[in-house]
């Protein structure tokens, strides 16, 4: 009986973690529609609550101001678009049950997301063949465009797009500077998601070829708390940066008890990490940690300064985080498309189709440079920035281009 | 050499954590025989609890040494300890008295939705008290003067401080533990209950109390390792409970679950094999993926071959 009561327990703990996977609150949409007009949704997948919600807020509010912006100028004649945004916890399940209620609402054109490139695996096959547009401000996993096998590359789904470059431009020329900056010795750590693995591998493999020496590969838990015993070993192996593929969640510790166990060297994420909750989480470590992150600073962009302006003067409770003009770029590029599409349409369903189309034909400077997509849906622009952390801050480090 | 010591600390420190609050779990299993899953959850209300009195004491980051180590850390303990407690007694009278003379599985489903209860409880409604941050997302743990970030080298093998605390801790706690189970009028008490509480009741042991007493105790150590949860990792999030619930209910379980020396044991002797299977097993299976895998063999082979646990259950199994 004794024994049976444990088992029963061990079982009942499964459960209960399983029931967690589960549950989370479900909100949103904000409206202004008006007198005759007619409405098409513009929907967000993307994670609402949660650890990474400082991102999906981010993402959301963008977006918002996007269609805010667009309403107010009348952009699409005849035409109301509203907000859809929908939680997916960052889980690939909860993502795949918001793509399913997003592509059942016959008012839905476009959909703006999803962050996590775990899940946008799930949500694409659901968008794809009700033929809605699906634009990512953050995947940054290369197979979601160019297939499974990038040495053959075959376009995966036709209506998949994204605003932001890819890990194997982001790992690369993470590689290239630090290789710039003198370092030979590296060790890489990553939390085993897709975007995590996919970094740190790209990131190894240029940067040995480029000379340096790759001293450790491990990995951690995205559930683990201690990573001391990884640290140990990764120190054991002597590396001058230790580079990490993942989010600030972990990173933010990891950043915290690698310092803390002696081992004083300059933590290197990607954008997962860049965002001002890493600093947070890390606290004074933070110093001297670096990020790479798609695009050009917004800050010192031309093109960007209105988004800026316009985001903080539209009230929202949140900041724009890491995505935001990557975000605001995607959802323009949905209105743009929707511009042609709508405009003899008589319901939004059926030019959804059309509107796929027509994302090939956008072009326009956007938040984050030129927003354009070549004959895989990914952008045109291919710059990627360094960022360093000084005196508690994110700091612009170096600006560069991937050929 | 010191590659290998490094590793045994990093392994201590951790199972000292696992130990204070495996205690928990075992104190109420030998006198109710209720595998209390809201336990890990207790823990993680001890370390909001800590929080919550350091932001009542104005948030302070400037404190000398001394004022952090000897007002600033024992006043964050006693605050997440009365958190703690608090709470573990209010579940215990709401959610499993009422359940006492019930089939053995009610309360133990009325213990997994406490928990749920108590994580959603803190992530939704701990930012509306005043003063506190939204606890959505995890919550930076203040840093106490001589112990975060603060470390020692003895050789090549760094000690930190948090570490240190820790285990100082879990030494502090067990004797204290001895003490109060052997030596006080309710720890004997406790143990005549854990024998047959039906004669203790008959003797003049009010049993309510004596349960009671067995939840508050394991509360208080559950707040204490919420603590040095806190002061170790620099965050707390509602969901540290859970995966630290687990590991420490597996190590009560290795230890034999009902004996208090077997919580502490098993609780090192998981925190120990984790690290070192971590960089002592060759190849790819001994990459920090595997590390649990290895825990939990380990836990499969002792309740095959010893399913009482290494140092046995001494209590009576009435069931």
């Amino acid at each position: 009986m004794n024994k049976r009561i444990v088992k029963l327990a061990a079982v009942a703990f499964v459960a209960t973690s399983l029931a967690f996977a589960g549950c989370g609150s479900r909100t949103e949409s904000t409206s202004g529609s008006s007198g005759s007009t007619k409405v098409a949704k513009i929907g967000v997948i993307a994670p609402l609550s949660g650890d990474l919600s400082a991102l999906g807020l981010g993402i959301r509010n963008s977006v918002d101001l996007a269609i805010r912006q667009a309403n107010e100028s009348n952009a699409i004649p005849g035409w109301t678009l509203e907000l859809a945004a929908e939680d997916d916890q960052a889980t690939p399940d909860v993502g795949k049950n918001a793509a399913t209620k997003l592509a059942s609402d016959d008012a839905v054109v476009g959909v703006v997301g999803t962050l996590n490139s775990s899940v946008a695996q799930s949500v694409i096959p659901v968008l794809q063949p009700a033929q809605i547009v699906q634009v990512s401000p953050a995947n940054t996993s290369p197979t979601l465009t160019r297939g499974s096998d990038l040495s053959n590359p075959k376009r995966a789904y036709d209506n998949y797009f994204r605003t932001c470059t890819t890990d194997d431009v982001q790992g690369p020329v993470a590689a290239q500077y630090l290789l710039d900056a003198g370092i030979k010795k590296v060790a890489t750590i990553h939390d085993k998601k897709s975007y995590g693995q996919g970094l740190a591998e790209a990131f190894a493999a240029a940067f040995k070829a480029g000379g340096g020496t790759v001293v450790a590969g491990e990995t951690i838990n995205p559930d683990d708390k201690d990573f001391n015993a990884v640290i140990t070993k990764v120190k054991s192996a002597g590396p001058e940066v230790v580079y990490y593929g993942g989010e600030y969640p972990q990173a933010g510790p990891l950043s915290k008890q690698m310092k803390a166990a002696g081992l004083n060297v300059p933590l290197m994420g990607g954008d997962g990490i860049y965002d001002p909750t890493f600093i947070e989480l890390a606290g004074s470590a933070a110093n001297g940690d670096l990020a790479t992150s798609v695009g050009a600073p917004v800050e010192t962009l031309e093109s960007a300064k209105s988004f800026v302006e316009a985001y903080s003067n539209a009230g929202f409770s949140d900041p724009m985080g890491a995505y935001g003009a990557q975000s605001y770029d995607a959802a323009n590029a949905i209105i743009d498309a929707l511009k042609v599409s709508l405009k003899d349409a008589t319901d939004a369903k059926s030019a959804r189709a059309a509107t796929i189309t027509a994302m090939a034909d956008v072009s326009f400077d956007g938040a984050t440079g030129k927003v354009a997509f070549d004959e895989w849906g990914d952008t045109v622009t291919r710059v990627i920035t360094v960022y360093k952390v000084t005196d508690g801050k994110w700091g612009t480090e170096k600006t560069l281009t991937a050929e | 050499m010191e590659f290998f010591f490094q590793q045994l600390i990093n392994g201590l420190s951790l199972g000292a954590l696992y130990a204070l609050i495996a205690v928990g779990y075992t104190v109420v299993y030998g006198i109710v025989q209720l595998i209390n899953f809201a336990h890990g959850e207790i823990f993680m209300v001890g370390a909001f609890g800590a929080f919550a009195t350091w932001v009542l004491l104005g948030s302070p980051t400037t404190w000398s040494l001394a004022a952090a180590l000897f007002v600033l850390l024992p006043a964050m303990i006693l605050g997440g300890v009365v958190v703690s407690v608090a709470v573990a007694l209010l579940t215990e009278r709401l959610a499993y008295r009422p359940l006492r003379t019930a089939p053995r599985l009610a309360p133990l489903i009325s213990a997994i939705g406490v928990s749920v209860f108590l994580q959603e409880f803190i992530r939704l409604f701990f930012g509306y008290i005043p003063g506190m941050p939204d606890s959505k997302r995890a919550i930076p743990f203040p840093s106490v003067e001589g112990i975060s970030g603060a470390s020692f080298q003895i050789g090549q093998v760094t000690v930190q401080m948090p570490a240190v605390f820790t285990i100082v801790a879990l030494v502090v706690c067990t004797l204290f533990l001895w003490f109060y189970v052997n030596r006080t009028k309710t720890g004997r008490a406790m143990i005549a209950t854990s024998q047959d509480p039906d004669t203790a009741r008959l003797m003049g042991i009010n049993v309510d109390r004596v349960i009671m007493a067995a939840f508050a105790v394991g509360a208080a150590l559950a707040a204490v390792a919420g603590v040095a949860h806190g002061l170790r990792y620099g965050n707390i999030d509602f969901r540290m409970g859970f995966l630290s619930g687990l590991k420490a209910f597996t190590a009560a379980v290795l230890g034999g679950i009902g004996n208090i020396n077997g919580a502490v044991v098993g609780g090192l002797v998981l925190g120990v094999v984790e690290s070192l299977a971590t960089s002592f097993i060759p190849g790819q299976f001994g990459s920090t993926a595997w590390k649990d895998v290895w825990a939990f063999a380990l836990l499969i082979l002792v309740l095959v071959f010893r399913p009482q646990g290494l140092l046995g259950a001494k209590v009576v199994d009435r069931a």
